[in-house]
């Protein structure tokens, strides 16, 4: 018979298919075009606005706003891509109540913000039926490789096309997209939304893609890039994972949470994705949430988010805190994981209560344990495979200015360059300004 | 409990809300409704002279210009009068009346400016049982074209001629109801009263075109590709009827004229507003037409709560209370001085007033790189643009100099003695104070 929430061990078809579809559903809705009029008709048009300075890439958003008001949203989305290429999966993954949002008056005069990422996804929206709306200026000559297909690489490889040069991007998935393909919880870009998108943007023209190419293997390495291309723009993002330092890691059933997150967002039935009775998410960023969201989605009985600070210092916000919550999960705060022990179904993660001493975290002594049949690491990435020559600084490729290396023809932009906050949006403007810099610095 | 009865030029009615002659009054049928719904009195939809009917088009009658949610702030339309024949009217008002003795009913009339005309109509009004007539010299539409309406209305010598005829041939009181589509309101009202009318009503809609389609070029509503000006009314017009109410009210030739106010009255409070600017009683259209005949409910009710905490009996406690304080400008109290004062706990750092001041105003207030607004109160002339502009309510406010104080924009001790221009130095045409 067919499997429920009840079963144990690790199994696939926990609910229904029908369920599993509502569950994995749009998690904002797209405006209608009436709610959205009246959506933007909240905005004030503050002067020097705050939601601007809040934006990672600087979006003119009372304009965006005002020109979906004046019912022309085709043109407010040029005015968000204008600034931010993927503003599309921005609408949808930037945590805009830490952002935007957070930042718009109404916020501060009523607890409820113009909804900015909603409006900047209807206009968005909008334009993806469009033809695109760049074009390239004439030839340069100058060929750029750009390592990485994510965020940062395509913002880069864009703006760097645009300007006239030609692009080569490297990317050791099969796909494009990085982690809008195969990091971000499926519920925030449903129907291919990531594909779609890179789709669109190599529209502009002057771009050429090269999958399943792995910095480092099969002779592509920094020297030969740096040797035949003009320029070099490193967006490789995190491939690896920390691990928990904890007795019994390496037994069945103890994962990478961005693993999970992208086979969920590759699979192509949900049905047929397994997922424990019982699991346990370590960690407190967004990849936690995600993989502690979805397992829940999934049908997992119990899902435990365990954190060893207190809920203000988990990276994830607290709109998706509360997600979690609001899905069932439950959220352990003040603990870290000593050991995974076998038990008679799966297993158990044994965790210890901290406290935090002047910013040392210094554990109490009272342990308890936690049946796991899944245990999600999701306690940070961490550069792979760095190549040699560059400068890195706290685990990262060291970056000045616009994202400029210890090498001279190298930049870096996104989440394995130093700085900015391991964002979408941070990611986008990183790989921006170093197409801006890469092109001052090939043009004078 | 306050009390709203009304008692105006001899009609009594439960409240001073009267349905406008209009669509909403056309039929018996739509008239019930209102009178069962509360309403005080009913204005009938425009009666014309014997014989077949005005048709109206057969496309859109109406256009409307909305604000945020859709929400309806004007309405144009270019329907005509009654295009039902005038006997049916007739029968229909006497039934309604008989049933309703309680409530004013009264026959908003149109026909060609000829003395015969008037004078074949104003018994068959009069057999209804209607309590008086409203003489339509108003509608900017279809009718003008043909000699009536408004084409009347601007023409004071006409108007005058018209009331005169139905003074001397009818018994019932007769209502002038003017068009706004002149140049001084005055005019029309004095032609009114010297030809023995008992009241005028205003306004009528204004002529406007609501907007223009941008693919067909046609002006909206577009009745097959064309366009023609219609008459336009809601709260957008409001304000325009107020001042050409206050401008009657205040005239010496035609002060204690009774006027019933029409105009964008979309809530208690904007009765309340054409009351105290002397209004006996005041018309309503549009918002029965946005939102039904159960709008009557807020109104009494706001009417008479408000009336209760302000501690006015009766309408006539505060009829024309607003009337002695509408003046010219000329005579403005120049030695009155404020400066706009902002509630840094109130603000939430917006800077409308900072844009709206530094760009088109007077660079009187002050951003610091954390987003505090301060007022300049050296350059401060009170204007209000940020008051307006400001989306909190009672965030900034105009305070008051006080007399002694000195304004720092002009470095002038501030005067408690009041002073207008027509004595102010800088006028070529003061008189020397003697």
């Amino acid at each position: 018979m067919g499997n429920s929430v009840f079963t144990p061990g690790v199994v696939s078809g926990r609910l229904p298919a029908d369920e599993l579809r509502q569950n994995f559903a749009d998690l904002h809705p797209p405006l209608e075009a009436h709610e959205a009029a009246v959506a933007a008709d909240r905005c004030y048009f503050c002067y020097d606005a705050p939601c601007i300075t809040a934006c990672p890439t600087a979006i003119d958003i009372p304009l965006f706003i005002r020109q979906i008001q004046s019912g022309q949203p085709e043109a407010a989305a040029k005015t968000i891509l204008d600034q931010n290429i993927l503003g599309g999966m921005c609408a949808r993954v930037c945590p805009t109540e830490t952002l935007c949002e957070e930042a718009c008056v109404r916020e501060a005069a009523e607890g409820k913000p113009v909804e900015i990422g909603r409006l900047q996804r209807f206009a968005t929206d909008a334009m993806m039926e469009e033809a695109h709306p760049f074009t390239r200026a004439a030839e340069t000559g100058k060929r750029i490789a750009v390592v990485g297909a994510g965020p940062a690489g395509l913002a880069c490889a864009h703006r760097l096309a645009m300007h006239g040069h030609s692009v080569v991007m490297f990317d050791a998935r099969p796909k494009p997209g990085g982690l809008n393909e195969y990091g971000i919880a499926s519920y925030k870009t449903v129907g291919g939304f990531a594909q779609k998108e890179v789709a669109w943007l190599l529209q502009i023209g002057g771009i050429e893609m090269r999958y399943e190419s792995v910095l480092g293997a099969d002779g592509l390495t920094l020297e030969s890039l740096t040797g035949e291309y003009d320029a070099v723009f490193l967006g490789v993002g995190l491939g690896g994972v920390n691990s928990l330092r904890a007795a019994g890691e390496d037994r069945d059933g103890v994962l990478d949470a961005v693993s999970f997150i992208a086979d969920l967002r590759q699979v192509g039935d949900l049905e047929g994705l397994p997922v424990g009775r019982n699991v346990v998410v370590i960690g407190g960023g967004m990849t936690a949430v995600d993989a502690a969201v979805q397992s829940k989605l999934l049908g997992a009985e119990t899902v435990t988010i365990v954190y060893r600070r207190d809920r203000d210092r988990m990276s994830a916000s607290r709109f998706e805190q509360d997600l979690a919550a609001s899905k069932g999960v439950r959220i352990i705060t003040h603990a870290q994981p000593l050991a995974v022990h076998d038990a008679e179904e799966g297993n158990e993660v044994e965790f210890e209560y901290t406290e935090e001493d002047g910013g040392a975290l210094k554990p109490t002594g009272e342990k308890f344990r936690l049946p796991a049949d899944q245990v999600f690491k999701a306690i940070g990435q961490a550069l792979d495979g760095v190549p040699d020559g560059l400068e890195l600084t706290g685990g990262k490729i060291a970056v000045t200015g616009a994202g400029r290396t210890s090498l001279r023809k190298v930049w870096a932009g996104g989440d394995c360059a130093s700085g900015g906050d391991d964002l979408t949006v941070t990611a986008v403007a990183e790989g921006r300004d170093a197409a801006e810099d890469i092109h001052q610095t090939l043009m004078s | 409990m306050a009390d709203l009865s009304t008692d105006f030029l001899g009609i009594e009615s439960p409240n001073p809300f009267w349905l406008a002659s209009a669509p909403p009054t056309d039929k018996e049928y739509n008239v019930r409704r209102a009178f069962d719904a509360g309403w005080g009195g009913v204005v009938w939809k425009t009666l014309g002279a014997e014989g077949p009917p005005v048709v109206n088009v057969n496309g859109p009658r109406y256009g409307a210009i909305y604000g945020a949610d859709r929400r309806l702030l004007g309405l144009n339309n270019i329907e005509l009068i009654t295009d039902r024949p005038l006997q049916v009217n007739l029968d229909e008002m006497a039934r309604v009346k008989k049933d309703f003795p309680d409530r004013a009913l009264i026959a908003s009339i149109m026909v060609p400016c000829e003395e015969a005309a008037w004078r074949e109509i104003l018994p068959r009004v009069e057999d209804t049982g209607a309590d008086g007539i409203e003489l339509n010299f108003g509608c900017p539409h279809g009718m003008s074209e043909r000699g009536m309406g408004s084409a009347v209305g601007q023409v004071p010598e006409y108007i005058q001629m018209v009331t005169e005829w139905c003074k001397e041939y009818g018994k019932l009181p007769v209502i002038v109801k003017l068009t706004p589509n002149i140049t001084d309101i005055r005019y029309p009202a004095r032609a009114a009263n010297a030809g023995g009318a008992d009241a005028v009503s205003l306004i009528n809609t204004i002529s406007s075109i609501t907007s223009v389609n941008l693919d067909t070029f046609s002006p909206e509503p577009s009745i097959d590709g064309k366009g023609s000006h219609g008459g336009y009314c809601g709260p957008a017009v409001k304000p325009i009827a107020l001042n050409m109410v206050a401008e009657i009210a205040r005239d010496p030739e035609t002060k204690g004229l009774p006027i019933s106010g029409i105009g964008g009255i979309n809530t208690w409070r904007d009765a309340a507003e054409y009351i105290a600017l002397g209004c006996g009683t005041v018309q309503v259209c549009t918002a029965a037409m946005t939102y039904g005949f159960k709008i009557i409910d807020e109104m009494t009710a706001g009417l008479a709560r408000w009336m209760d905490e302000a501690g006015h009996e009766t309408l006539a406690d505060f009829q024309g209370r607003a009337v002695p304080n509408v003046t010219d400008w000329q005579y403005l109290n120049l030695n009155y001085i404020a400066k706009a004062r902002i509630d840094q706990a109130a603000c939430i750092k917006c800077g409308r007033c900072y844009a709206a001041c530094e760009d088109t105003s007077h660079q009187a207030i002050s951003m610091s790189s954390d987003r505090v607004f301060e007022v300049i109160d050296e350059e401060c002339v009170a204007c209000n643009l940020c008051v307006d502009v400001c989306p909190v309510e009672d965030c900034i406010t105009m305070v008051e100099l006080q007399p002694g104080e000195v304004d720092p924009r002009t470095g002038k001790t501030v005067k408690k003695e009041y002073a207008n221009w027509t004595t102010h130095p800088n006028n070529p045409g003061a008189q020397a104070a003697e």
